[in-house]
């Protein structure tokens, strides 16, 4: 915020930054060859639907357009719309667990109608899910408004979350994607769906 | 590139924000000009008086300002909680921050029975979000009204509004203390310097000027502090894109606040400027439930705006929230 703003109290929206997310696709395959993590197939975009009408109409169309890929062959699984228990609402959309190209397209499409349509300063993040050969889970989870990957991994059933594994995987991609250096912001992402 | 916002900016609220500001600055440089003409009247009493008001007073300031957050946590007896500790209110600003982009405080609950809330600490880094068990565990609200003030909150913090408040007091502290500075240099001092007439006509002069001083800038800081409650609760509800919750929130806690016993509110009248509902009010507030309509002298000294203000402009927020996309503007 710039002086001004703070000396008046107002808040410049915060617009997301989107073309980020496009790394994604070769740090999977860092990944897979590094630490044994194969994507789903499934990843998310979050958001916070405001209240009042025409957001009604901005999902529809997001849902359209993730639904499009259905009649094509090879084309992806239904997307789902899921709320989570802080209020935000969650588009997942589900492909086979090589066709990480195609998830990202898909992902940006969404982000890039909830951005036209004035929404961008609600997007608050998106989350690509991985597995390994033992079933740990892994997610990266980008941060649309700092435009930085951080990885998140819930460990059993309970708030636990493997630590040593997330800054293994900072290791690991470091190269690959901008992470976020500030730790305190990789908050986790509990019962995100498509975890 | 210019992408369609919903975010039209308060012009009004900026201009009348501005004009307090100005009234400030010109009532502090009023003044400091008269000061520099009391020392310049070559006085060695009058002068070491004002400088001694101004060391304190600044020093008050400065030290209030930089251990504004420990100081706040003490006086609510609050503590700061880890994630682990308060998962659920973790979980909720964690999100807020990274939809506003600002880094994220340190959370702190205090024990208090009122529901309540307030942010505190000079800047992001050393800030701190307190709020009280009576919010969390002995009030109604749902978790989007608790997301709504916590969302308030956080836009106190991104605001820098101790850093502003401190700054626009600093005149009315150093005010303050002149008078009683002057007052006791009166009582105690008068006779000493009775052979000097012009020293006896300057000590009442400074004080007279305090005075004034105070009274006015006392005004226009509490001005001041409601339009930043606006301003807080105007950027709070475009976080949430939930106005309406931020009203339900608001009405409840207003609601329990004067359910409170007088003591418990009295013991938080130091913090009453950061809270989220005002925890203490003048006699004679009373006009708040939408009785009274003209501006009482409650209101003028009030350091929050009546409810009814808040509701109405988070009103506008909603009716603007539901119309259909407006037109790109700049980001002003």
């Amino acid at each position: 915020m710039g002086f001004l703003d703070t000396l008046f109290g107002r808040t410049k929206p915060v617009q997301p930054k989107l073309d980020d997310l496009f790394g994604l696709p070769s740090a999977a395959i860092q990944l897979e060859a590094a630490a044994g993590f194969k994507p789903t197939g499934s990843g998310s975009v979050s958001f916070r639907a405001p209240e009042g009408k025409p957001f009604a109409d901005i999902q529809k169309e997001v849902l359209e357009l993730l639904d499009m890929d259905n009649g094509k062959p090879g084309g992806g699984l239904p997307v789902e719309v899921t709320k989570d228990s802080y209020g935000y609402t969650w588009l997942v959309s589900n492909h086979m667990s090589d066709e990480m190209d195609a998830l990202v397209t898909d992902l940006h499409a969404v982000n890039s109608a909830l951005v036209d349509g004035g929404f961008g300063p609600q997007l608050l993040c998106t989350l690509v899910a991985f597995r390994d050969e033992n079933n740990r889970r892994l997610s990266l989870v980008y941060l649309y408004k700092r435009g930085t990957f951080y990885p998140f991994a819930p460990l059993g059933g309970g708030n636990n979350r493997d630590n040593a594994l997330e800054l293994q995987v900072k290791g690991v991609l470091g190269d690959d994607l901008k992470f976020e250096q500030d730790l305190t912001r990789w908050f986790p992402v509990w019962g995100a769906p498509g975890l | 590139m210019a992408a369609r916002t919903r975010y039209a900016p308060d012009r009004g609220l900026t201009v009348r924000m501005t004009a307090t500001m100005f009234l400030l600055g010109l009532v502090f440089v009023a003044f400091v000009a008269l000061i520099i003409g009391i020392m310049t009247a070559a006085n060695a009493s009058g002068a070491s008086i004002i400088l001694v008001a101004v060391v304190f007073g600044g020093g008050s300031a400065f030290i209030s300002l930089f251990f504004s957050d420990k100081i706040a946590l003490a006086a609510a007896g609050a503590q700061v909680v880890t994630p682990q500790q308060a998962p659920e209110l973790h979980g909720i600003v964690d999100r807020l921050c990274a939809l506003a982009d600002m880094s994220k405080p340190r959370v702190a609950i205090s024990p208090a029975r009122m529901p309540n809330a307030f942010a505190t600490g000079r800047n992001s880094e050393h800030s701190v979000l307190c709020v009280t068990e009576g919010l969390l565990y002995h009030s109604d609200l749902t978790q989007e009204e608790l997301e709504g003030i916590l969302a308030h909150e956080l836009s106190h913090v991104a605001h820098k509004d101790v850093q502003v408040m401190t700054y626009a007091s600093l005149l009315a502290i150093v005010a303050g203390l002149l008078v009683r500075f002057a007052f006791y240099s009166e009582l105690f001092g008068g006779a000493r310097r009775s052979d000097n007439g012009q020293a006896a006509l300057l000590i009442p002069l400074i004080m007279l000027a305090s005075v004034v001083v105070y009274a006015i800038s006392f005004l226009l800081i509490r001005l001041l502090s409601r339009y930043r409650e606006l301003a807080a609760d105007r950027s709070g509800a475009l976080l949430t894109q939930n106005p309406s919750a931020l009203i339900s929130a608001l009405t409840k806690v207003s609601r329990g606040m004067n359910q409170i016993p007088t003591q418990d509110l009295r013991a938080a009248e130091p913090l009453n400027a950061f809270y989220f509902a005002p925890a203490m009010k003048l006699s004679g507030g009373r006009g708040r439930g939408g009785g009274g309509g003209g501006a009482s002298l409650s209101a003028l000294f009030s350091t929050h705006p009546s409810l009814d203000k808040r509701i109405e402009q988070l009103s506008r927020i909603q009716r603007e929230l539901g119309q259909p996309g407006a037109e790109p503007r700049g980001l002003r």
